[in-house]
């Protein structure tokens, strides 16, 4: 053999200082309520739960193949969980873990639902869905009804050193959420589900469970709305239906995603921080702030279908989350190494 | 005669792989041409390639020496190329007779109409009602001849007629071939099974992975060779 | 009695669901996607018969028999400009532009007309009625329900009469297929698309007729169009004209006994066909 070996592996040349600079980056993120105003770690708590959702949505859309409008179910349940959880004298910061459970709880009935409707339809669907959830909501009348409510047991806080914990709980849920994509990506799931995009027949013929691989991800991705919804209420201190189960949501995730990339770890966060970018710059524009920002995601959809991080990675071979493979040509002489992961 | 049909250096790609490469191909008006090989010889794909399903990598496509290698499958069908697909694909949801009526949307005159494909498949008429799926395989197969001569071609492809057919029902298809050339139509066909391509071709093709390897009519070909060519035998 | 009247101003109400959903229906069984958009063009209608009433003398029946055509065009135009590039960029990327799309559409129109409530001014003909016994059926439903049996007979004898809808299914069951005997895809979906705008620019003028309308209320009438599509059973039309009767009867009947339960009754209709008849109420031919 006069080429060598191909050598296969996964973590790419940006990858280890990519790990030393994110190391410093979380250090100071982390460190941020002792550095900065209150207002810039409060504005810092939106972006979070844009990258949590965002982050989510791409699992399912972009590794699943699921595309969902109804996400903003599970935001909405995990915010009334919290509420509810802290009526019977549960913290509401240890209501946002719950709330992640009670929405993968949730998750699973309606996914043998939403399941049997495929493509286009399971988009439908799935706003259907979340139209149901807020509909029976508002009946109960203990959380508020159409109105809503405000969040109980947060009086005792004192405000600043709420607002940090706020800060750090969102930056704690989008660090998990980040973290359990690539983690979920690079393990059986994700080959399961990269199996699938490439050849679905070939996929469940080769012995892959594709259903169940798909449900994982929807179970994760409404955990992950869930802790959002969570975090959503902890910061506002209250709920409101129609706010809380608006579809605006699940325009935000799919803008943020399409325009950051679709099917790149990174994607979402590129794009939740353009979208967050926007949003301050365009705060005064009202409604043509979002005219702007479906127009654009009209054009990156059909122009740019690979999202602004797909073609940095096209162009560069960037990648700061590598979860696919990479086929490099070992030199000849040496022996080489079979896999490394 | 003249060349209806000219293909010249024609390379075509499916996916990755070079399906046909540099194959240059001529029919004349009234001749059929077979064109015979392996499994995954390139066949299908270039068939598909000439009526304009597939896009050709490189090379010209040429008809009545005007050059078509561009032109989508929808335009080339209005030019006068006609496909019979491999595995028929007649659509479920229409009737026999409306599956044939589809021919028409090619929008070219001749002496093909309902009247003649019903002269030329007798027992058809009675079941134009039917639901096409309702049909046995050969019939199937007859009512994808009559919908693409509905659009009076000048070449009828034909892919793999006889694949899942019984040998008495594939005789009976190929005895309507000479009515179809006496109509002047060029017929190239695509065939597995090499002694029906040789028995009625009067040209035959061969290819192995894409690449021509053997080419003459019938007559002047000799079993061995026709067989090294086909499975790639080193000619001893 | 009540739930006589109920279930009578159920099915009016029914048959503007399946004017609204006919062209959902017609699209999905050709092109396989569903424009998310398909809501908010209806209150686009609306709103261009709202200004052109306001703005010329025409009596309303002239404004609508003018917007419906003027929608046909748009909507072809709108498949071949912006959706057929999508189409060819996967599945994905139809669903992205026809949200983005509903997106752009109800904030221009919040931009343009604020978030007031409107109402398209008929005259006598919105509030009189046909009183049958002790049902009273309005005009303006009953023409609702007339357009939506009307519109679906024309669209079954378009597609197995002529040559074009022929071809239209043809291109439905196989577009690869279709092209080898001429069909041009592109054309094909432009027509489909025509007939959808077509269609739900009826609804939204019909709707705006009988109840106020303001630009956020494209996507309810989005849901109950596809409610009644999946109610009724891909694939069919006479589905889905069944399909949003029932809409409207369970709709209206639960209304009897709780006005605020009535559109989270007909979502649970639309779940319990889902969970237990997923081929819907008319399957559509097996192929």
């Amino acid at each position: 053999m006069s080429a060598g070996v191909p050598a296969v592996s996964r973590s790419g040349r940006s990858t280890r200082p990519t790990s030393v600079v994110g190391a410093v980056l979380l250090l100071v993120l982390v460190a941020l309520p002792f550095l900065v105003y209150e207002d810039v770690t409060s504005s810092l708590v939106s972006l979070f739960v844009l990258i949590v959702i965002a982050s989510m949505w791409n699992l399912l859309a972009g590794f699943g193949g699921l595309v969902s409008v109804g996400q903003q179910a599970f935001i909405g349940v995990g915010a009334y969980t919290v509420v509810a959880l802290a009526d019977a004298g549960v913290p509401p910061y240890l209501g946002v873990l719950m709330a992640a459970v009670t929405a993968a709880a949730l998750a699973l009935p309606t996914s043998f639902l939403a399941f049997r409707l495929r493509g286009d339809y399971f988009a439908v669907g799935t706003w259907v869905i979340a139209e149901v959830y807020r509909l029976v909501l508002v009946k109960i009348d203990s959380l508020g009804g159409p109105s809503g409510r405000s969040l109980t047991g947060m009086n005792d806080v004192d405000a600043t050193m709420r607002a940090a914990f706020t800060y750090w709980l969102a930056l704690g849920v989008a660090v998990v959420s980040v973290a359990t994509c690539f983690w979920l990506l690079r393990g059986r799931i994700g080959l399961a589900l990269t199996a699938v995009r490439d050849d679905e027949v070939a996929a469940r013929a080769s012995g892959v469970d594709v259903t169940r691989a798909k449900r994982v991800m929807y179970l994760v991705s409404a955990a992950g709305c869930g802790a959002a919804g969570g975090v959503l209420v902890v910061d506002a201190l209250s709920v409101q239906p129609n706010a809380i189960f608006s579809v605006q949501w699940s325009a935000s995730m799919i803008f943020i995603v399409v325009i950051g990339g679709i099917g790149y770890l990174e994607g979402p966060i590129v794009g939740a921080i353009v979208y967050f970018l926007l949003q301050q710059v365009l705060a005064d524009a009202g409604s043509w702030y979002l005219v702007l920002l479906g127009c654009v995601a009209i054009l990156v959809a059909t122009r740019l279908p690979r999202g602004l991080w797909g073609t940095v990675h096209d162009r560069w071979g960037l990648s700061l989350f590598p979860v696919d493979y990479r086929v490099t040509r070992a030199p000849a002489a040496e022996p080489c190494p079979a896999v490394r992961t | 005669m003249s060349a209806v049909l000219q293909v010249h250096d024609l390379d075509v790609h499916h996916g990755q792989l070079r399906a046909v490469s540099g194959l240059d191909l001529e029919l004349d008006a009234g001749g059929k041409v077979a064109v015979i090989g392996a499994n995954g010889a390139g066949k299908t794909t270039l068939l598909r390639c000439l009526a304009g399903a597939l896009p050709a990598s490189s090379g010209r496509v040429l008809l009545d020496g005007e050059d078509v290698t561009e032109l989508p499958a929808h335009r080339r069908v209005r030019r006068g190329v006609a496909l019979v697909p491999e595995g028929r694909r007649l659509f479920p949801s229409l009737t026999v007779e409306e599956n044939l009526l589809t021919g028409r949307n090619a929008g070219r005159s001749g002496s093909w109409d309902l009247a003649a494909v019903y002269e030329l498949f007798d027992w058809m008429p009675e079941r134009r009602r039917q639901p096409s799926g309702s049909l046995s395989g050969g019939q199937q197969q007859a009512v994808a001849i009559g919908r693409a001569l509905m659009t009076n071609p000048r070449v009828l492809m034909l892919d793999e007629l006889s694949l899942g057919l019984a040998p008495v029902v594939v005789r009976r298809i190929y005895e309507t071939l000479p009515r179809i050339v006496a109509e002047g139509c060029a017929v190239l066909l695509v065939e597995q099974d090499v002694s029906q391509a040789m028995a009625v071709a009067d040209h035959v093709h061969c290819l192995l992975e894409g690449r021509t390897t053997l080419a003459g009519p019938p007559s002047q070909l000799d079993r061995a060779a026709v067989e090294a060519a086909y499975f790639g035998l080193a000619e001893a | 009695m009540d739930v006589v009247n109920a279930l009578a101003q159920g099915l009016l109400l029914g048959g503007l669901y399946a004017l609204f959903a006919c062209g959902l229906s017609v699209v999905f069984g050709v092109m396989r996607i569903v424009n998310l958009a398909h809501g908010d063009l209806a209150i686009v209608a609306a709103f261009c018969a709202f200004v052109t009433l306001s703005a010329t003398s025409l009596p309303l029946w002239l404004v609508a028999v003018v917007t419906v055509p003027v929608f046909s065009v748009v909507g072809y135009l709108t498949q071949r400009l912006l959706l057929q590039r999508s189409l060819q960029s996967g599945p994905l990327a139809t669903l992205l532009v026809t949200f983005g799309l509903s997106v752009v559409i109800q904030n221009l129109l919040l931009e343009l007309f604020s978030a007031d409530t409107r109402t398209l001014d008929a005259g006598s003909f919105a509030t009189s009625a046909l009183e049958v016994g002790d049902v009273s059926l309005s005009y303006v439903g009953i023409t609702g329900l007339v357009l939506a049996v009307g519109s679906i007979v024309a669209i079954q004898l378009f597609l197995s009469r002529t040559s074009s809808g022929r071809i239209m299914r043809a291109t439905s069951d196989d577009p690869q297929t279709a092209a080898l005997v001429g069909a041009d895809a592109r054309r094909v979906y432009g027509i489909a698309s025509a007939i959808a705008f077509a269609t739900v620019a009826m609804a939204g003028i019909v709707m705006a007729i009988r109840s106020s309308f303001d630009p956020s209320l494209g996507p309810a009438q989005l849901l109950f169009a596809f409610e009644a599509v999946v109610i009724g059973g891909l694939g069919s039309l006479w589905g889905t004209l069944l399909g949003g009767l029932a809409l409207g009867v369970v709709q209206s009947l639960v209304a009897v006994a709780d006005p605020s339960s009535s559109v989270l009754a007909g979502h649970l209709l639309f779940l319990l066909v889902l969970a237990f008849r997923p081929q819907g109420l008319v399957p559509a031919r097996a192929s």
